[in-house]
C-alpha cells in the first residue's frame, strides 16, 4: 500500500519543524563547535536543531499513521493584505512620512475585511486616527519620524 | 517584623503620586484594550510595552502589572457581555457569565467577577510577600547546572499542562529556543543566524515576536471568521449582587482563590489552567450543580477568582527564580531585561524598592480595578461594540508604530509582518504559539547556564545529574514527561481539557 498523508496538519507542522531544524544545523556548521568544557557558538544550536529535525520527522511519520483533521481553507486574502499593508507601512514611514504611511496601512489592511466600505464615516475615523497618532506619538512622545517625508519636500 | 518593613518599603515606593498615576493609567489602558474582542493579554501588553520604555524601571513594571490585570479583567468583561472570550482563561467565564447576561443579570455577573478578582488579588499579594523571600533565598544556592535543570522543568511543565499535541508543544518550545539564539553569541562574538543583516546582530526583540504572532497572526485568523461573528450586546441593569448572590459566591471565591494560587505557582500553570480547574471543581462541589452552564453565579465567581489568583501567583516564580510560567511572564522578563535588570533571586536583594513596590502595587492595581471598572462599565461596553473592521486597522497602526519605536528601524516592522504570517500558519496547524514564546525568552539564558555548568565541571555533562538539586529537578521533569506519555493518564488529561 502506498503511504498516504492522513493528517495534513501534522504533516505540514513536521515539514516546518524539520525545515527550521535542518537550516539551524546546516548554518551552525560554519560556527565553532568548541568542546564540552568550552561550548562554542555552534554547540547549543546544533543540539537544538537536531532535536527539532527529529521532532519534525516524527510528526511527518505520525501523519502517515494517524488520521487527523483536514487543513481547512487558508485565508489568503487577509494574510496577503495584512502582511502587504504592514510592509508598505514600513517602506513609507521614513520616505513619505507617518501620515501617508498610516493612510496606506489602514486602507490596504481594511480591504481584507468583508464588511469594510469606503464611506465618509470610515474616512472620518481614519482622519481622527491619523491626527491622534501625529499628536501623541510625534508631537507628544517625540517619535523620530516626519509627518510628511522627503517625498513631499522637493 | 520583616514582612511589615518590606511592605512598608513597598508602600513608600508604590504610593508616590507618579507611581499611583501610572498604575491607574496601566489598569485603565489595559482594560480599555483588553475588552476589545480578539485581543488577549499578551497582545495587549506587547502593544502597550513601548509606552513604558521611557519610564524608570519601578514605574514601568508597576504600570505593566496594571496593564496585565486590566487586560485580564477586560477579557472577562467581553466574555460575559458578548460571549467572545479574548483569551483562553476567560473561556470558562463565558459559559455561565454570558448566560447570566442573557437573563438580564450582566451587571451582577460583572460585579461578581470584579469582587472575586479583587479578593483573590488581595490574598495572592500577601502570598507573594510571604513566599517570595524564602524562595529567593533558596534560589541563591542554585548553581548554573541547577538553573539549567530548573528551566528544563519549567519548559516540561508547560508541555505537560498545555492543551493539544505533546509533539507540537515540544517542537514549538525548541523552535522558540532556537529563535532566541539569533544574534551575537556573547562568548565568542560570532553573529549567529544573522544572514549578514546588521539589524539581526542584537537578536530579535521579543516585542516583535509577540506582536507578530499574537497580534497580526490573530488578526488574520479573526478575519477568516469575520463573516460569522456578530456582536450582540445585552442591556446592563443592576450592578449590585443581592444578599443571596453574596451568600452563594463566598465559598466558590474561597475555593477558586486557593486552587488558583496553588496552580499559579507551578511553572506552566497560570491563569488558564486555574480557571478551568476551578470550574470543574465547583461543578462537583456546588449544591447548585444543575444550574451550571445556565447562568450560575458560582460558575462566574470561582473561575474569576482562580484566574486572577493564578495570574498573580505566576509572578512568584518570575520574580524569585527568573522563570516565566506563561507568555505574559515571558514578556515581563523581557521588559525587565530591557530595563537592565536580570530577573532572578538577585532582584529582591539588589532592588528591594522595585520588588516590594511591585508587590504592593499589585494590591493597589486590584483595588483600582474594582473601583474603576464598575463605574466605567458604560465606556467598556462602547469599546466592545466598535466593529472589528474599524478596530483591526487601528491595532495594526499601533503595532507598527510601537515596533518601530523599539529601535527606530523599519526592519522590525518587516520582521513583525513575517512573524504575523508564521503566527497564522501555526494557528492553522494547531501549533500553540505560547510555548514558543517561553522558549524564545529562555533560549539565551539556558545556553549561558549550560555553558557555565559545563565549564565548571570541565565538560562533564553528568554534573546535571550528580548535583542533588539539579538531579531532583530533572527527575521531576522526567516523571512529568513520562506521565503524559502513559496512555491512561493521557486520556485523563484530554478529558480535563475537554471540559
Amino acid at each position: 500500500m502506498k503511504p498516504r498523508i492522513r493528517s495534513p496538519k501534522d504533516f505540514w507542522a513536521g515539514v516546518l519543524y524539520a525545515g527550521f531544524g535542518g537550516i539551524a544545523v546546516t548554518i551552525a556548521r560554519d560556527y565553532g563547535m568548541g568542546s564540552g568544557a568550552r561550548m562554542g557558538p555552534a554547540y547549543f544550536p546544533t543540539v537544538l536543531g537536531s532535536l527539532l529535525l527529529l521532532i519534525g520527522i516524527a510528526s511527518m511519520v505520525r501523519s502517515l499513521m494517524k488520521d487527523g483533521e483536514p487543513l481547512g481553507t487558508i485565508a489568503w486574502k487577509p494574510m496577503v493584505l495584512v502582511t502587504a499593508a504592514t510592509v508598505l507601512f514600513g517602506l513609507l514611514l521614513r520616505a513619505a512620512g507617518l501620515v501617508p504611511a498610516i493612510v496606506v496601512l489602514v486602507l490596504v489592511s481594511a480591504a481584507a475585511s468583508v464588511k469594510f466600505r469606503l464611506e465618509w464615516r470610515s474616512l472620518g475615523l481614519m482622519a481622527l486616527l491619523v491626527a491622534f497618532c501625529a499628536l501623541v506619538f510625534v508631537e507628544g512622545l517625540g517619535l523620530n519620524v516626519p509627518l510628511l517625508g522627503a517625498w513631499f519636500h522637493r | 517584623m520583616d514582612l511589615l518593613s518590606h511592605l512598608g518599603l513597598g508602600i513608600a515606593t508604590a504610593a508616590t503620586g507618579v507611581n499611583l498615576f501610572y498604575c491607574l493609567a496601566g489598569v485603565f489602558l489595559g482594560t480599555a484594550i483588553g475588552v476589545l474582542p480578539g485581543l488577549g493579554p499578551v497582545a495587549t501588553i506587547a502593544m502597550l510595552l513601548p509606552v513604558t520604555f521611557g519610564l524608570p524601571p519601578e514605574t514601568a513594571l508597576i504600570m505593566l502589572a496594571g496593564i496585565f490585570y486590566g487586560a485580564q479583567y477586560g477579557g472577562s468583561t467581553t466574555a460575559i457581555l458578548v460571549n467572545l472570550p479574548g483569551e483562553s482563561s476567560s473561556v470558562v467565564t463565558a459559559l455561565d457569565g454570558y448566560q447570566m447576561a442573557r437573563q438580564g443579570r450582566a451587571g451582577t455577573a460583572l460585579a461578581t467577577a470584579a469582587i472575586a478578582s479583587f479578593f483573590a488579588g488581595t490574598v495572592c499579594t500577601l502570598l507573594i510577600a510571604l513566599a517570595a523571600p524564602p524562595l529567593s533565598e533558596m534560589a541563591l544556592k542554585f548553581g548554573p547546572a541547577d538553573y539549567f535543570s530548573l528551566m528544563v522543568l519549567g519548559l516540561v511543565a508547560s508541555i505537560v499542562l498545555a492543551s493539544g499535541s505533546l509533539l507540537h508543544a515540544l517542537g514549538m518550545i525548541i523552535l522558540g529556543l532556537l529563535l532566541g539564539l539569533i544574534g551575537t553569541d556573547v562568548n565568542s562574538g560570532t553573529a549567529r543566524y544573522s544572514f549578514e543583516l546588521p539589524e539581526l546582530n542584537d537578536g530579535i526583540n521579543f516585542v516583535v515576536v509577540a506582536m507578530g504572532v499574537f497580534g497580526l497572526g490573530e488578526i488574520i485568523a479573526n478575519l477568516q471568521t469575520e463573516g460569522t461573528r456578530s456582536v450582540t450586546l445585552t442591556k446592563i441593569a443592576g450592578l449590585m449582587p443581592s444578599r443571596d448572590d453574596f451568600k452563594r459566591m463566598v465559598a466558590p471565591i474561597l475555593r477558586g482563590t486557593a486552587l488558583g494560587s496553588a496552580l499559579g505557582i507551578l511553572p506552566g500553570g497560570g491563569a488558564m489552567l486555574s480557571s478551568f480547574a476551578a470550574y470543574s471543581l465547583e461543578k462537583k462541589a456546588s449544591r447548585n450543580a444543575a444550574q451550571f452552564g445556565k447562568g450560575a453565579i458560582e460558575g462566574v465567581a470561582a473561575p474569576e477568582a482562580a484566574n486572577n489568583a493564578g495570574a498573580q501567583a505566576s509572578f512568584i516564580p518570575m520574580l524569585t527564580l527568573g522563570i516565566p510560567s506563561n507568555p505574559v511572564m515571558a514578556l515581563m522578563i523581557g521588559a525587565l531585561i530591557m530595563h537592565g535588570i536580570q530577573p532572578g533571586p538577585g532582584v529582591m536583594a539588589e532592588q528591594p524598592a522595585l520588588f516590594w513596590g511591585l508587590v504592593v502595587s499589585m494590591w493597589i492595581g486590584n483595588f483600582f480595578l474594582l473601583v474603576l471598572n464598575l463605574p466605567l462599565i458604560g465606556l467598556w461596553v462602547r469599546m466592545i461594540s466598535v466593529p472589528y473592521h474599524y478596530l483591526y486597522p487601528t491595532i495594526l497602526v499601533f503595532c507598527g508604530i510601537g515596533v518601530f519605536s523599539l529601535a527606530n528601524t523599519q526592519f522590525d516592522i518587516y520582521l513583525m509582518a513575517a512573524f504575523g504570517v508564521l503566527g497564522y500558519v501555526f494557528r492553522k496547524l494547531d501549533c500553540e504559539p505560547a510555548p514558543m514564546m517561553l522558549g524564545f525568552i529562555l533560549g539565551p539564558m539556558m545556553e549561558e547556564y549550560l555553558r557555565r555548568a559545563l565549564l565548571m565541571s570541565k565538560g562533564d555533562a553528568t554534573v546535571l545529574v550528580t548535583r542533588p538539586i539539579s538531579a531532583t529537578l530533572l527527575a521531576v521533569s522526567a516523571v512529568g514527561l513520562v506521565a503524559v506519555l502513559l496512555p491512561a493518564l493521557r486520556e485523563k488529561r484530554e478529558e480535563a481539557f475537554q471540559q
